[in-house]
C-alpha cells in the first residue's frame, strides 16, 4: 500500500529525536485522530535552519512524512522552509494513499508551528506566516458510504 | 513439529483462516467433475444437489436446527444484512423499533443506519468496560413496537462473549425476534439455537477453515422473512441465484471438521491465549488487556499499548513476519479508531494503540515468545519516537 520511499522513511526515519533548547518547537495533530507530530528547529542568527528533529505518534505515513519534512527543511532559510507544502512532501515520498494525504498536511503544519514558536520566542514577525492551527483535522469529515 | 516452519507467524484468524486441506479436497470435485447446476434435471446435476443437501444437514445439525431452516448466503455480511432488512420489512406493520449493541460488526451497524434512514428506530445498547451488554438496559429498551433484538454472539475485536442465553429468554418473554451475528462464534464454541432461543443466526465459512464467499443465515421456522435476492427458487425462494456448490460443500466440510476438533482446539487455544495474555501483562510496560479475562473467545487476545499507534506497530510486526491486526483509525481507513474500543471506554489514543492477536490451534508457545520479544523491541522503538511518551516522561520527572 505504501511506496518504497515511504517504507524507507518509516523504517529508517531521518532526524528522529529532540533538540534541547531548540529555537522553535511545534506540535500539531491530535490523539483523537491518531497522529501527533512535534518538530524541533535549530535556527542560527542568519535565519538558516541548522538542525531539525522530529517526534511522531502516528501511522507509517505520519512517520514517513515527518521524516521527509525534516530532510526538506534542513539547511533551508526560514522563507524557503515556509514554502514547503504538503504536496512537496507527498511528491518527495513518491505519493501517499488517498486516505493518508492528511498526514502530509500534518508535516506542513508542523514546520509552520515550529517557525511560529521561533517567531514568538524572538518577538519577530515572519512574512507570510500566521498562527497555524494546531489541529489539522478541524473541519475534516469522514466519507460515508450508503 | 516436524514439518517445515512457515516463513510467517499467522495471528489473524479472526480476519480469516487458512482453508483446511480436507476442506479443499472435498470442494475440488465440485469445480471440475460434478459441476452441474443443482436445479437441472439430469443425473450430473443430482450429484450437486445431493452435496448441497448434505452440507445443509451437517450445518443444521451443528446448531440443532432443521435443514430447511438453513439458507446459504455469500457470507456473514450478507446474512446480517438479510436478517435485519428482511425482518424489518416483514414486521414493519407490527413495529419499527430494533435493539442492537454499540459494538456490533459494521455489517449490522451500517445496516441499522440504512434502516434508520428509512424510518426505523434503533437503540444501540452500551456495553461495560469488558464489552458486555447490561441485561437490565436491554429490558428497559424494549418497547411495544420493538420487532427485533440483534446482539452478536462474540465480538470480533475483543472476543467478548455476550450472555446469549439470557438475551434469548428476554426476547422470548417479550415475543421479540432474536438474531445473533455468530460469525466469530460458529465453529468455535458450541451453539444450540433451541437452548439459546435464537430465531436467526449469521455465520461465515472462512472463519472456521472453510472457503471465503460462503456463509449462511439460520431462520427459525415460522419467522416471517422476505426474499432477499429475487429471481429464482433456490433456498426455498428466499435467496435466488445458482448455488455456490463448491463453497457450500466447503462450508459443510469445514463445519464437520470444526465440530470434530472443537474440544482439542479449544483446549490448545485456551492454553496459548492465557499464556500470552499473562506474559504480555507481566512483561510489557504500559499495556492493558481489552475485553473480559474469561468470557472471551478462546482464540482472542487484544491489548492496548500506550504512546504508540497501531498501524506503525503492525508494519513493524509484519517486517518480522508476524501477521496481526489493530483497531487504529489508520487500519480502518477512517479517522476514528475502533468503535468497539471506544464503546468499552478507551480514550482515543489508547484505542489507536491496540493490537489484536487471534490465534489458532496450530500456533505454538515458541511463536508467542518470539512475538512478545518483538513487541517489546518495537514498542521501545516507537515510544522513543513518540511525543506522547516524551510528554509522559517529562511529567514524571
Amino acid at each position: 500500500m505504501y511506496s518504497e520511499k515511504v517504507m524507507d522513511h518509516f523504517s529508517n526515519p531521518r532526524n528522529m529525536g529532540e533538540i534541547e533548547n531548540a529555537s522553535g518547537v511545534g506540535t500539531v495533530g491530535n490523539a483523537k485522530c491518531g497522529d501527533i507530530m512535534r518538530m524541533y528547529l535549530d535556527i542560527d542568527e542568519n535565519g538558516l535552519i541548522q538542525d531539525v528533529k522530529f517526534k511522531t505518534f502516528g501511522c507509517g505515513a505520519a512517520v514517513a512524512t515527518s521524516s521527509m519534512a525534516t530532510e526538506l527543511v534542513k539547511g533551508k532559510t526560514i522563507q524557503e522552509a515556509l514554502k514547503i507544502t504538503n504536496k512537496a512532501v507527498t511528491d518527495a515520498l513518491d505519493g501517499l494513499p488517498p486516505v493518508k494525504v492528511h498526514c502530509s498536511l500534518l508535516a506542513e503544519e508542523a514546520i509552520h508551528a515550529a517557525l511560529w514558536d521561533y517567531a514568538q520566542k524572538n518577538g519577530i514577525e515572519i512574512e507570510g506566516l500566521s498562527q497555524p492551527k494546531t489541529d489539522i483535522h478541524d473541519g475534516e469529515e469522514e466519507e460515508t458510504y450508503e | 513439529m516436524s514439518q517445515l516452519k512457515p516463513s510467517f507467524i499467522y495471528f489473524d484468524n479472526a480476519a480469516t483462516t487458512k482453508t483446511a486441506p480436507e476442506v479443499v479436497e472435498a470442494m475440488l470435485p465440485y469445480f471440475t467433475e460434478y459441476f452441474g447446476n443443482p436445479s437441472s434435471i439430469y443425473t450430473l446435476a443430482g450429484t450437486s444437489k445431493k452435496a448441497v443437501t448434505q452440507s445443509r444437514d451437517i450445518i443444521a445439525g451443528a446448531i440443532g436446527a432443521e435443514a430447511n431452516e438453513i439458507y446459504f448466503t455469500a457470507g456473514g455480511s450478507e446474512a446480517d444484512n438479510w436478517a435485519l432488512i428482511a425482518t424489518a420489512e416483514a414486521y414493519e406493520t407490527k413495529g419499527r423499533h430494533i435493539i442492537t449493541s454499540a459494538i456490533e460488526h459494521h455489517a449490522i451497524l451500517s445496516t441499522c443506519h440504512y434502516l434508520e434512514k428509512r424510518g426505523f428506530e434503533v437503540t444501540y445498547l452500551p456495553v461495560d468496560e469488558y464489552g458486555i451488554i447490561d441485561l437490565n438496559e436491554l429490558k428497559k429498551a424494549i418497547r411495544k413496537d420493538t420487532i427485533l433484538i440483534s446482539i452478536m454472539f462474540a465480538n470480533n475485536e475483543i472476543g467478548t462473549i455476550q450472555p446469549i442465553k439470557e438475551i434469548g429468554v428476554i426476547a422470548k418473554e417479550n415475543k421479540i425476534l432474536f438474531h445473533t451475528d455468530a460469525v466469530q462464534a460458529f465453529g468455535q464454541i458450541p451453539i444450540s439455537v433451541n437452548d439459546l432461543n435464537i430465531d436467526m443466526l449469521s455465520a461465515s465459512g472462512h472463519k472456521l477453515n472453510g472457503p471465503k464467499g460462503i456463509g449462511f443465515l439460520y431462520i427459525r421456522k415460522g419467522v416471517k422473512s422476505r426474499s432477499f435476492i429475487h429471481g429464482g427458487q433456490q433456498e426455498r425462494g428466499r435467496r435466488a441465484g445458482t448455488e455456490n456448490v463448491p463453497g457450500i460443500v466447503g462450508m459443510g466440510a469445514a463445519t464437520k471438521r470444526a465440530l470434530a476438533i472443537m474440544e482439542d482446539k479449544t483446549a490448545k487455544e485456551l492454553e496459548l491465549r492465557d499464556y500470552m495474555i499473562s506474559k504480555i501483562a507481566q512483561e510489557v510496560p504500559f499495556s492493558k488487556l481489552n475485553g473480559h479475562p474469561t468470557r472471551r473467545l478462546p482464540n482472542n487476545i487484544n491489548f492496548s499499548f500506550e504512546f504508540v499507534e497501531g498501524e506503525s506497530l503492525l508494519i513493524k510486526l509484519d517486517m518480522e513476519g508476524i501477521c496481526a491486526s489493530s483497531g487504529s483509525a489508520c487500519t480502518s481507513g477512517s479517522l476514528d479508531p475502533s468503535h468497539v474500543l471506544l464503546a468499552i471506554g478507551l480514550p482515543h489514543e489508547k484505542a489507536h494503540g491496540s493490537l489484536r492477536i487471534s490465534i489458532s490451534e496450530e500456533n505454538t508457545k515458541e511463536e508467542i515468545d518470539f512475538t512478545i520479544e518483538k513487541i517489546k523491541e518495537i514498542l521501545q522503538y516507537l515510544r522513543n519516537m513518540s511525543p506522547l511518551y516524551e510528554d509522559y516522561k517529562k511529567k514524571m520527572l
